[in-house]
């Protein structure tokens, strides 16, 4: 009973941070909602009896990529959102498919899936398991991860550094 | 006792939250976040069917799936600066040099 | 005895002709093509003298087998065939010979050599053929030399004109001639002459109405027509004049235009057990026969006369094989080749001696000035009045006296015609040679540094004597039996058309023997008396003819005028041929061309294939055009479409997985 309670209760406010995020028009609003529903994702995990996603969904996430987002947002200035509307195909096109695919998963989900209950906690993810995991049998994807997060900073990095003076002289000799 | 139908329509909202977003919103930034909105609902779906299977694998991945969305924000955040360096924009509208 | 030499003797000329003749000097092209030729001739003498047993066939190769349905490359020489041999071979040597003194100033000549040997490969392919597909590769090839020479002076818009319109009316002609030849295929299995004739003679004469041989006489006679100028086909006739006139000695009158009648000797089995079909030659015969000679009565030009003549004589041959006296029409082809090939001959050497001029009015009083061209004419135009003793009197006798046993009809405008006929060709003799010269003084040329009329060289009036002699003696192998003579030309080429019937036909063979020899009619068993007497009637009529004509056009010589203005609109009308040619024009020429032009051109190969390009090329291009706006730069309209997308593959697996 509980558990049901404090799967609405959170997930209401989910769905709310998500609405506020579409709605809200400076940007920086939109990503301190996006920091509201990354949190109370982690309480659902919790719910779910992932603690590690949960601890990690908060510390990288919440902790990192967002304020990752919010000194973006400060250090380009930027403003309220203009108007401009050149894209009709994405209204027309778009949102219908958007729907048209909600709908349906919707209905796939209530008509037809399993209507078995999932205990509060029911799968501990302890980190001790979730490290032998990740050691063991995932160790590969582990390894490539972390090269790969070697090249986006590298990435990052470049693309993002100042750009190098123009040699004039260079060209003009 | 919540059935897991319940934690699915939750993530499919988040999802189509986030699609949504990347559809009608004009800041580069902000569509940017309706992408990580996608990621977050994905992974909701994710530690869903772990426990509903009892697979932690599926908490496994969802660990995966942070680590990469982690790269993707840095160096899309990085492009994002180098778009606002020349272009002096962040209308989504308004970079279209690849337009026919 | 190695029949086949005998076409390919010329096929060797015409190539070494065709392939080195530039760069030949004319001696020797001539050469080549007199020796090829003259090679062709005297093989085909030795052949006649080695021909024992009546007839002979070689099988070279095989050609065709499909299935039960064989041909191959065979010749057969019998009588009949060795008739037109050596009428080909002989006449046409001759007319080579005289060719070089024609066409010696004339640029081409390696060219011309080239397309006469090439004729006389395909003619004598015709004739020596042993089954019909032999006949009918020989058939399409003397129209495509003809053609070619028709066409020779090929820059003259008329002269390639009448080569088109020869060709295209002969393919008419040999439209029916597929036909009948599809049909033998069908219901004969074959198309050799033994198995084909052999079939053929075992089935009953078809006396009620239309049946197979009816038919396939029909069309073989469609494609005589073609080939052979009757009626409605015999349009190109008077258009080939355009060419050289050695052309129109050999081909239009000797021996290409004598093929249709080659023909039907040569399927007399067939015909002779369809009623109907022969009724029908018969009157076609006559018909062509009296319509050209009245057509001919008014022409001004010396070679359309003779082409006129040409029709009008033809006619008479297909009277002959209409009532079934096959051997009087080839015996009437043989001295018609011989007087006919003089005419034209002679009739050149008029033209070459005043310098290229044709038209009869501005000739007159060249007697005296090319002698030997006279009296060589003189000869030729007796001959074909139907004189005694030359040779086309005997010939056109005997086919007078067999139509009046089958239908005084056909003897009475045979008649008639006889007396036209002499009338043109003295009406042709007095304004050529007789009183005053009209015309100009012909113009310098060649070797002759003198203008002046002058007698054409020996080269081309050693034939002119050769085919003289023929003509006035030629007749005489001929002579019936009523005026005291053997009659040898029937007794030789007549057993070919009794031996049709295959050996141990028993009852049935022998009775069907009977009835060909009285349908055939060796010599007739009526009274010599009457023979004689109509005899009498067609010299008579001769006679007549030459004395008008001699009154019309020596003596009274302002009367033509006077008569032609009194019967004014008639004589428009024969003036311009009866306006068959217009009438033509109106009825198949010019809805050709514009169904061609609007429907074919137009319509389909503009309208509908390249339309069909052109417009799937617009269409490719419009659609590419309307899908190049989905490449907007537009962020959020890819994000649209990536929507849609996935919306789509979202909706077809939840629709697999719900069945």
């Amino acid at each position: 009973m509980l558990h049901l309670i404090l799967f609405l209760a959170f997930g209401a406010v989910c769905v709310a941070g998500a609405v506020n995020l579409l709605v809200q028009r400076h940007p920086i609003n939109s990503a301190l909602s996006l920091v509201v529903v990354m949190g109370s994702l982690a309480v659902e995990y919790l719910l779910l009896g992932a603690e590690f996603v949960a601890a990690v969904q908060i510390i990288v996430y919440a902790g990192a990529i967002m304020v990752l987002f919010v000194f973006v947002i400060m250090l380009l200035n930027a403003g309220e959102e203009e108007y401009s509307n050149k894209s009709r195909v994405a209204h027309v096109v778009g949102i219908p498919g958007v729907l048209i695919g909600c709908v349906l998963i919707g209905w796939v989900l209530v008509e037809r899936s399993h209507t078995e209950a999932v205990a509060v906690g029911a799968l501990p993810g302890a980190p001790k398991d979730i490290g032998w995991l990740l050691f063991h049998d995932y160790l590969l994807p582990f390894e490539v991860t972390s090269i790969l997060v070697l090249i986006a900073i590298m990435g990052a990095v470049v693309l993002a550094g100042r750009p190098e003076p123009v040699q004039q002289s260079k060209k003009e000799s | 006792m919540v059935p897991l139908s319940y934690y699915l329509v939750l993530s499919g909202i988040l999802f189509a939250c986030g699609v949504t977003g990347f559809l009608i919103k004009r800041n580069l930034i902000t569509i940017f976040m309706s992408i990580e909105l996608m990621l977050n609902g994905v992974n909701l779906s994710f530690v869903a069917f772990a426990a509903h299977w009892h697979a932690l694998s599926g908490q496994v991945f969802v660990f995966f799936v942070m680590v990469v969305a982690a790269a993707e924000s840095a160096v899309g955040l990085a492009i994002i600066i180098a778009v606002f360096r020349t272009r002096e924009t962040l209308n989504v509208d308004q970079v279209n040099l690849l337009k026919l | 005895m190695r029949l086949w030499l005998i076409p390919i003797l010329p096929l060797l000329g015409a190539a070494i002709n065709g392939l080195f003749g530039r760069r030949f000097s004319r001696q020797l092209v001539a050469l080549v093509a007199l020796g090829f030729c003259g090679a062709a001739f005297a093989w085909a003498l030795w052949a006649a003298a080695k021909l024992s047993g009546g007839s002979y066939s070689e099988t070279i190769a095989p050609w065709i087998r499909a299935g039960a349905f064989q041909v191959n490359f065979s010749f057969y020489l019998d009588h009949l065939s060795l008739v037109m041999l050596l009428v080909v071979t002989g006449v046409g040597f001759l007319i080579h010979v005289y060719s070089v003194g024609y066409m010696w100033e004339e640029g081409g000549f390696y060219r011309f050599f080239c397309y006469l040997n090439l004729f006389m490969f395909f003619m004598l392919t015709l004739v020596l053929g042993g089954n019909y597909l032999l006949m009918f590769i020989g058939w399409e090839g003397v129209g495509l030399a003809s053609y070619l020479l028709i066409g020779f002076w090929f820059t003259r818009d008329s002269a390639a004109s009448a080569g088109k319109k020869a060709f295209i009316v002969n393919r008419v002609g040999d439209f029916g001639f597929l036909i009948a030849l599809f049909l033998m295929i069908r219901h004969f299995g074959s198309l050799n002459f033994d198995q084909v004739f052999g079939m053929a003679s075992r089935m009953n004469p078809e006396t009620a109405g239309a049946g197979l041989l009816t038919t396939i006489g029909l069309l073989l006679m469609v494609g005589a027509c073609g080939k052979s100028a009757q009626i409605p086909l015999y349009v190109w006739l008077p258009d080939a004049m355009e060419g050289p006139t050695p052309v129109s000695a050999l081909i239009h009158a000797a021996t290409m235009v004598t093929a249709g009648v080659y023909m039907v000797a040569r399927s007399h089995a067939i015909f002779e057990r369809a009623p109907m079909a022969l009724t029908v030659v018969a009157v076609i015969g006559t018909l062509t026969a009296l319509f050209a000679a009245t057509i001919g009565v008014c022409q001004t030009d010396i070679k359309k006369v003779l082409a006129y003549s040409t029709i009008s004589q033809l006619g008479y041959m297909f009277l002959a094989c209409g009532v079934a006296a096959f051997s009087a029409g080839i015996f009437h082809l043989m001295t018609h080749a011989f007087f006919k090939g003089l005419l034209f001959l002679a009739a050149g050497s008029v033209i070459h001696s005043i310098g290229g001029e044709q038209d009869m009015r501005k000739m007159g009083g060249l007697r005296k000035k090319i002698p030997v061209t006279f009296w060589t004419m003189t000869a030729a135009t007796f001959a074909i009045a139907g004189f005694p003793p030359f040779a086309g009197f005997f010939s056109k006798d005997e086919i007078l006296w067999r139509a009046y046993q089958v239908s005084w009809a056909y003897w009475l405008i045979g008649v008639f015609t006889a007396f036209l006929t002499a009338f043109y060709m003295f009406r042709l003799w007095f304004l050529t040679f007789f009183g005053e010269y009209r015309g100009e003084e012909p113009r310098a040329h060649g070797e002759h540094g003198h203008g002046g009329i002058h007698e054409s060289p020996r080269v081309m009036l050693v034939p002119l004597v050769i085919l003289a002699g023929l003509s006035i003696a030629g007749g005489w192998v001929g002579i019936p039996g009523s005026l005291g003579g053997g009659n040898q030309f029937e007794r030789f080429v007549g057993p070919v058309f009794h031996a049709a019937i295959p050996a141990g036909g028993g009852e049935h063979g022998r009775e069907t023997a009977r009835q060909e020899r009285e349908a055939e009619g060796s010599e007739p068993e009526t009274n010599a008396g009457t023979e004689l007497m109509f005899t009498g009637i067609s010299v008579s009529a001769a006679l007549l003819g030459l004395l008008l004509s001699w009154w019309l056009y020596c003596k009274r010589t302002e009367l033509p005028g006077r008569i032609a203005r009194a019967v004014d609109g008639f004589y428009e009308a024969v003036l311009h041929k009866y306006y068959v040619d217009e009438l033509y024009a109106i009825l198949f020429v010019k809805p050709l061309i514009d169904g061609s032009s609007k429907i074919l051109w137009q319509g389909i190969d503009r309208g509908v294939i390249d339309a069909t390009l052109d417009n799937s090329a617009d269409g490719a291009r419009e659609v590419s055009d309307t899908i190049r706006h989905m490449q907007s730069g537009n962020l959020r309209s890819y994000a649209g479409w990536v929507a849609a997308g996935a919306a789509g593959v979202i909706v077809y697996m939840i629709w697999i997985g719900v069945r």
